[in-house]
């Protein structure tokens, strides 16, 4: 015999299937993505600073910040930094090109989150390496929530 | 002709690395949110932009639909010489747009 408790908690697990979003990315795709901006090279862990909010109210615009620890000279320089992620509908967000006239490796910028993910903050340097440096952030209104895709 | 609000020093010490903050009005309409009636509005989006010091471009940023409406980046370069400063941004539909900031850099 089902009981009362039975029968409310099986009404309480329906909305949640509800919210399941289709297309998104996924990990691999995130992977898949780095690894064609760096040439299939695995990027290092560190020397990125990755600013963002762990705990995001609205993901419609999140402020970010990449800071990269490099002395900016003519030998010695940032030349790219570009953001990914494993949930929004396609994993590239930004791609900055920076050079040595760049003086200071830091940029800003404000992105879309479709949901609670992974962010990759990857470096590319003047000697060919590849730096970066990854978060995992909470959202708590997804961007693009006005009605599901068809 | 979309608003832009551009932050720079005007004046600036030769070999003073400063900080530009470049903001475009723009919708950036990704192409995956749906309309009141269900159907997805097409994508609209800013692609690329640039910054180039006296014809020299020093900073460029290549835009997917993730970035926010009213597309901000901020971004830092040296004041090398006295000149101007060319911001373009370029995106779907043929959209171009180019802003120029004065810059007066004083000797070392």
């Amino acid at each position: 015999m089902t009981t009362r408790r039975q029968l409310l908690q099986a009404g309480a697990a329906l909305p949640l299937l509800a919210l399941v979003r289709p297309a998104s990315a996924t990990p691999e795709e995130m992977r898949a993505a780095i690894s064609a901006y760096t040439g299939g090279v695995l990027p290092k862990t560190g020397k990125v600073v990755f600013d963002i909010a762990k705990l995001i109210d609205n993901g419609n615009a999140v402020p970010v910040t990449i800071s990269v620890d490099s002395p900016m000279t003519a030998v010695e320089h940032v030349t790219g930094i570009a953001i990914f992620n494993e949930r929004n509908p396609e994993t590239d967000i930004v791609r900055f090109t920076l050079g040595a006239r760049s003086g200071k490796a830091e940029v800003s910028t404000r992105i879309r989150l479709a949901t609670s993910q992974k962010l990759a903050a990857v470096a590319r340097l003047s000697d060919g390496s590849y730096w970066q440096q990854t978060v995992d952030v909470i959202v708590a209104l997804a961007a693009c929530i006005e009605g599901e895709a068809p | 002709m979309a608003r832009t609000l551009i932050h720079m020093p005007a004046n600036a010490r030769k070999g003073e690395v400063i900080e530009i903050r470049a903001l475009i009005a723009h919708p950036m309409e990704s192409g995956y949110r749906p309309d009141a009636g269900g159907k997805l509005v097409p994508r609209d989006i800013l692609t690329s932009f640039t910054c180039r010091y006296n014809g020299a471009t020093v900073f460029s940023a290549e835009l997917h639909p993730a970035i926010s409406a009213n597309p901000y980046i901020a971004f830092f370069t040296v004041a090398t010489e006295s000149g101007t400063l060319e911001f373009s941004w370029q995106g779907d539909h043929g959209f171009a747009q180019t802003e120029k900031m004065p810059i007066t850099v004083s000797g070392s």
